[in-house]
């Protein structure tokens, strides 16, 4: 009897059971949800298998020149472009934010907590919050009415050339308070005396931002750089809600899920999939190790 | 001179962050706006306009009920609590492993979490839509729950840092009075690791609540909707009833709302602690 309760083991034996008990679920899951589909996506890529049917051909390297060679799966990078440039912009208004809510200002946590908030908010919501501000004689077409540039009034979302800047505008307004908060926190992180010896020093605000605290928080920014990029080629939830893809505002993964569960397209889909995770890998990659050449 | 510089980056300063707020508001502020306007008053209105009645909540109703909403909140919360408790579970379980231990292939184990992050969650659905059907959890709450708890490396990270912090002399002390490993966990780190759990409860709870992609493509079935999915919903039916919508709408981030006000500290420690690596 004695030997059936764990605490009476050696600790040796306790130490591989734990090992296994506590490693074996979280494992298992790493396996069946990160790798398996990775593994089997690859292997789908090749094929013309349509997503049900019992069998499949392997066709080679058939689906990824078609991505290749055909204008209409190539479009979707040009796409993210938008989503692209918009991340510094986003990034550039969240690291001024930061910066001057971490000096003394009135009403710090009442700014603080506005500007965070959409990011808190269900992308749902956020989509149709956005087709409202977008529509005709909507907020944003009110707003322009209301401070004379009524002249100036689109179809946001109806005209292909503009769509994807009002789509990624919206993006920007729902992400920007997450960059802020995490610069927040890494400029508070920064100990108070610098901040005073540089005061005793002269320095001026522009000196301080520039010499204490982008030094400091090189690292998150570069980290928030790749998080921003990978973001921007798999924007999928404001765009999908609003628009769909349609009037020119396809992205990477919307087109994706078309091909695959609306086109029964499963080996294309796979091989657009692939070819995504490889452009993010390799963007990861250079992007760590061009900070390694730094530190 | 220096008086005069100083005042005019105050005005630039108080002047940005107005403005900042105005533009993060105003979106919100409308749809509350219309959510409170009956069918006839939201057509002749102009969006900017406030109610005429700040009682009137008919649309909440008609969206609460016609929309279902109270399915999708049953749902997202069944899904939520044990998500979240199975995560933490998990996460702490490996992460216990992890630091405390040495062994064989260790260094790998460490790596295969890591790598995982590089791979992005969309982009995988294709074949992770072929998994889920074929353990047979397609149209059911546990597709979305096995994919919360398995996609989890975020957890395992804030774990690991958290249990970098808590002496190993805690664990040998405890040993000299003959704690198993197992009560070492469950006594002493789990309790200690709280303000790690706290953190994970908030990075995964506003992930799980607001995510679109998952319920949608893996529980399609009326009754499993979620909040987002219920939401999603309104598109049909109510397509040109923004006043509907609108109601939809702030029912779905009131919660979030409350919550945010209730535990902003709590909040803000942990997206800063979430995201930095």
């Amino acid at each position: 009897m004695k030997y059936l309760k764990v605490s009476n083991w050696g600790y040796s034996a306790q130490r591989i059971f734990i090992i296994c008990a506590f490693s074996i679920i979280p494992l298992a899951l790493l396996f069946t949800f990160a790798y398996l589909p990775v593994i089997n996506m690859f292997k789908y890529s090749f094929t013309d298998w349509n997503g049900y049917s019992k069998r499949f051909d392997y066709v080679g390297f058939e689906n990824y020149t078609r991505i290749f060679s055909d204008p209409e799966y190539f479009k979707v990078f040009i796409v993210s472009l938008y989503y692209f440039v918009a991340t510094f912009l986003q990034m550039g208004l969240a690291l001024y934010f930061a910066t001057i809510l971490s000096f003394k200002v009135r009403g710090k946590n009442f700014f603080k907590g506005i500007l965070f908030f959409p990011y808190l908010l269900n992308g749902v919501a956020i989509g149709f919050i956005f087709l409202f501000f977008f529509k005709p004689d909507g907020t944003l077409d009110m707003l322009m009415h209301a401070v004379g540039l009524g002249q100036y009034t689109q179809l946001w979302l109806g005209n292909p050339n503009i769509i994807n800047v009002s789509l990624a505008g919206a993006s920007v307004w729902r992400y920007m308070g997450f960059n802020f908060i995490i610069f927040l926190g890494a400029i508070s992180s920064i100990p108070k005396d610098v901040y005073e010896a540089s005061d005793i020093d002269g320095a001026n605000r522009w000196q301080q931002f520039r010499h204490i605290i982008l030094p400091s928080i090189t690292r998150i920014l570069q980290l928030n750089l790749i998080l921003a990029i990978s973001g921007a080629i798999s924007a999928f939830d404001i765009p999908y809600i609003m628009t769909d893809g349609s009037n020119g505002s396809m992205t990477f993964v919307i087109q994706t899920v078309h091909l695959a569960f609306k086109y029964g397209k499963l080996g294309l889909a796979s091989a657009m999939a692939v070819v995504l995770l490889l452009i993010v890998i390799l963007v990861t990659l250079v992007q760590r190790v061009t900070m390694k050449g730094e530190e | 001179m220096t008086q005069l510089k100083y005042t005019l980056a105050s005005v630039v300063k108080y002047a940005s962050l107005v403005i900042a707020a105005f533009i993060a508001l105003l979106p919100i502020v409308v749809i509350l706006f219309a959510s409170l306007k009956t069918n006839a008053e939201y057509a002749t209105s102009s969006p900017l306009a406030p109610p005429a009645n700040w009682l009137n909540f008919a649309n909440y109703t008609k969206a609460f009920v016609d929309g279902n909403m109270l399915v999708g909140f049953k749902n997202t919360i069944i899904i939520l609590i044990i998500s979240i408790i199975g995560a933490t579970l998990t996460g702490s379980m490996i992460a216990y492993v992890l630091d405390r231990f040495k062994f064989k292939g260790k260094k790998i184990m460490v790596a295969a979490f890591l790598l995982a992050t590089l791979i992005p969650s969309v982009t995988t659905q294709v074949a992770t839509f072929q998994i889920i059907n074929a353990l047979d959890l397609f149209n059911t709450r546990w597709a979305a729950i096995v994919m919360y708890l398995g996609t989890d490396i975020i957890a395992v990270y804030i774990f690991l840092q958290f249990l970098g912090s808590i002496s190993s002399a805690l664990d040998e002390s405890a040993m000299l009075d003959g704690a198993s490993y197992f009560t070492i966990y469950w006594k002493i780190i789990l309790p200690l690791l709280k303000p790690a759990i706290v953190t994970v409860i908030i990075v995964k709870g506003v992930n799980i609540y607001n995510d679109f992609y998952t319920p949608f493509l893996y529980m399609p079935k009326t009754d499993l909707q979620v909040i987002s999915t219920a939401l999603f919903k309104f598109k049909g039916p109510f397509g040109s009833q923004w006043e509907v919508i609108s109601a939809g709408i702030m029912i779905a981030i009131i919660p979030t709302m409350i919550i945010f006000l209730l535990l902003q500290k709590y909040i803000y420690n942990g997206f800063a602690q979430g995201s930095v690596k």
